[in-house]
């Protein structure tokens, strides 16, 4: 099926299987899960900003980060807790660390994240506090720690925006497993455009010159780690073609109008929240179509029996020669 | 230090979880040439292990009424019937009219349909396409018909088929995804080599059922939780043979020390060629395939996808260490995109 080492075309599905039945389980994952790739990611991106903010004096756009960070982690804890089967056993999940099970490294870097990113947020509430008395100490010391906390959790906040990456690859879903190289570069950039856009939607617009840059950096990320998942063969499917397809579709054509009007937008504050939304929308439509093609591609026989007779037929070519 | 094979290629799995001098890696041998579809596998697994009720509708698609692996049914029993010779040194129904008994749009219809196995995501329907023209043979027969064959078409008509049985059952890899991938430590590696899900531990993330390159864990719906075949861990750990083994009328299930189980299937094989059975071949019998060999394994009469097995099966965290690289290489792109975007100009 090859010819020097490109697919030529997508091969024959002209497979066999028991009565058509998917020889996968498709994930149980519901859209929580989903959901959570977009608010974490959104999180993550929250307190990159945040702390590239803090360290380059934009108070502005560092609370903004900030509160984009503590947002989308309580989502994300949410949506996480609300997807298990048994959510009143979620703390089971920390009575082991694993490095070969990604959701057990991405607990414990949620974990990390989560109370850095609260603390981070809650400081930026310093200035409603009274001057004197007790308050008025909090006040004075809750700067300093939120600088640490701001810090700390833009440190871990590029595991927490890429693992995801990880966790869908790491499965027999064809489609998921097959784009491991690329998923968490598209996550990395997704995660910068949605936390870039609430940061031109909500952040004073004197501060907002680094998003304008960084929603040009998250699109270069997304597009060029992820253009492979479109060369992936027979389960770069699911990407380009019907629902799933048309949602990483839309996710693309949304970045590309987002970071185009927030280069443009300067001067407005229109256009700036215009922009914003584009590229959280854009966010959005990426996780969505990219977890729902893994789906598609586990329902699907062909996706999990006709690459696999591929590589037994190029095994067995290469005995022989 | 772990082992170099850790992560993929041979391996004997209970030392390498930890245990010391372990008993014998155990498994089960299941030869298809001789099961008869007659599912008391799949009942004694229900009554010893008192698994749920699975549903009782009708698939239509073949005497198959279970339809796959669910966290309601641990034992299967695929069947298939197709248009060719059963290999034998007579041709089954030689002389009889035989014709063909249904056609590939009803096995289309039988490719949508499913029941409520209690379970998530449970007998998923499949594509109709693929159930048209399910078997290798150039015409589907599809489900058995309800009349004797022929009737009606006359020995014109006539075509040769077989009916393949199989028991199918979690394969207790040497590379098990789903324990690997558990982040809860509910899926454990027993001394003998199997895997099993705790049910006080398991939290209902679903992971596994994900990881499973042979699609066998699944999500009761009532409990949350994942299920799926202990090996009968509770009999082993008294000596006591396996219920779906102990059950079997034929010998089809086999249980024992896995080492000589695969000398038993090796001498079948051999066996059965030499009688004429070409096809017989075995699956997940080989420490050197993509999941470092099944704990069950099985001998087949045809390609495994025609029982619903996948042909080539790689335990998906064999890329684990180059899945890692990849994200701490984009987590790093991010931190530099971040912070270059910051040290631009101002405004």
């Amino acid at each position: 099926m090859t010819r020097g080492g490109e697919q030529l075309t997508v091969p024959p599905a002209d497979f066999a299987s028991y009565y058509g039945r998917p020889v996968l389980k498709p994930p149980v994952w519901k859209y929580d899960i989903a959901g959570y790739l977009f608010t974490g990611g959104l999180a993550a991106g929250g307190a990159l900003i945040g702390a590239g903010a803090q360290l380059t004096g934009r108070p502005g756009l560092r609370m903004v980060g900030r509160w984009t960070a503590l947002g989308g982690v309580a989502a994300s804890t949410y949506l996480l807790v609300h997807d298990l089967g048994r959510p009143t056993r979620f703390h089971h999940m920390l009575r082991v660390a694993k490095v070969t099970s990604p959701m057990s490294v991405g607990t414990w870097i949620l974990a990390a994240f989560g109370p850095l990113a609260g603390v981070a947020a809650v400081a930026e509430l310093a200035p409603l506090l009274p001057q004197h008395g007790v308050l008025g100490l909090a006040r004075r010391i809750a700067p300093p720690i939120g600088t640490v906390a701001g810090l700390a959790a833009a440190a871990t906040a590029p595991a927490l925006a890429t693992y995801t990456g990880v966790l869908l690859a790491d499965t027999a879903v064809p489609s998921w497993h097959d784009a491991y190289p690329s998923l968490p570069f598209v996550f990395a950039g997704s995660a910068l455009a949605a936390a870039s856009g609430v940061g031109l939607i909500a952040a004073p617009a004197a501060e907002t010159a680094p998003l304008r840059r960084l929603a040009l950096a998250a699109a270069a990320i997304e597009l060029g780690g992820g253009h492979r998942l479109e060369r992936q063969g027979l389960t770069s499917e699911p990407y380009t073609h019907g629902r799933s397809g048309r949602l990483v579709k839309a996710g693309r054509a949304l970045l590309a109008v987002g970071v185009a009007t927030a280069l443009v937008s300067r001067r407005s504050r229109v256009l700036s929240a215009i922009s914003g939304a584009a590229l959280v929308a854009s966010s959005v439509a990426t996780r969505f179509g990219v977890f729902e093609a893994g789906r598609v591609s586990a329902r699907d026989p062909k996706y999990t029996v006709v690459p696999q007779r591929e590589r037994l037929a190029e095994k067995q070519s290469a005995t022989r020669l | 230090m772990p082992h170099a094979n850790a992560l993929y290629g041979p391996l004997d799995p209970a030392p390498d979880a930890g245990y010391e001098d372990p008993p014998p890696r155990m498994g089960f041998f299941t030869d298809t040439s001789v099961c008869i579809g007659c599912k008391a596998c799949e009942v004694a697994c229900k009554e010893w292990n008192g698994v749920p009720e699975s549903g009782l509708d009708l698939l239509g698609m073949s005497y198959d009424n279970t339809g796959a692996l669910t966290a309601n049914s641990w034992r299967h029993v695929a069947f298939v019937e197709q248009p060719r010779s059963a290999g034998w040194a007579t041709p089954a129904f030689a002389g009889d009219p035989d014709g063909p008994a249904i056609s590939p749009v009803t096995a289309a219809a039988g490719a949508r349909t499913s029941t409520d196995t209690g379970t998530d995501p449970g007998l998923e329907t499949g594509s109709p396409a693929a159930a048209a023209r399910m078997s290798g043979g150039p015409e589907f027969l599809g489900m058995p018909g309800v009349q004797p064959p022929g009737r009606g078409s006359g020995a014109e008509g006539r075509t040769d088929f077989r009916w393949l049985m199989m028991s199918d059952v979690c394969k207790h890899c040497t590379h098990a995804a789903c324990l690997d991938v558990c982040p809860t430590g509910s899926l454990f590696r027993t001394e003998f080599g199997t895997v099993v899900v705790q049910e006080d531990i398991c939290n209902g993330c679903g992971y596994c059922i994900s990881a499973c390159p042979y699609g066998v864990i699944d999500q009761r719906k009532d409990d949350g939780r994942a299920w799926k075949c202990t090996l009968c861990y509770d009999r082993l750990g008294v000596g006591m043979t396996p219920a779906c083994a102990q059950a079997c009328p034929t010998e089809s299930i086999q249980y024992g020390e896995l080492d000589e189980l695969r000398e038993r299937a090796a001498a079948r094989v051999a066996k059965l060629h030499e009688r004429g059975v070409p096809e017989a071949r075995l699956y997940g019998h080989d420490p050197n395939d993509g999941v470092g060999g099944d704990g069950a394994f099985f001998l087949l009469l045809d390609e495994p996808e025609v029982y619903g097995l996948p042909p080539d099966p790689i335990v998906t965290t064999r890329d684990l260490p180059a899945m890692w690289k990849r994200a701490g290489l984009a987590a790093m792109t991010m931190a530099v995109a971040t912070a270059v975007a910051f040290l631009g100009r101002r405004r």
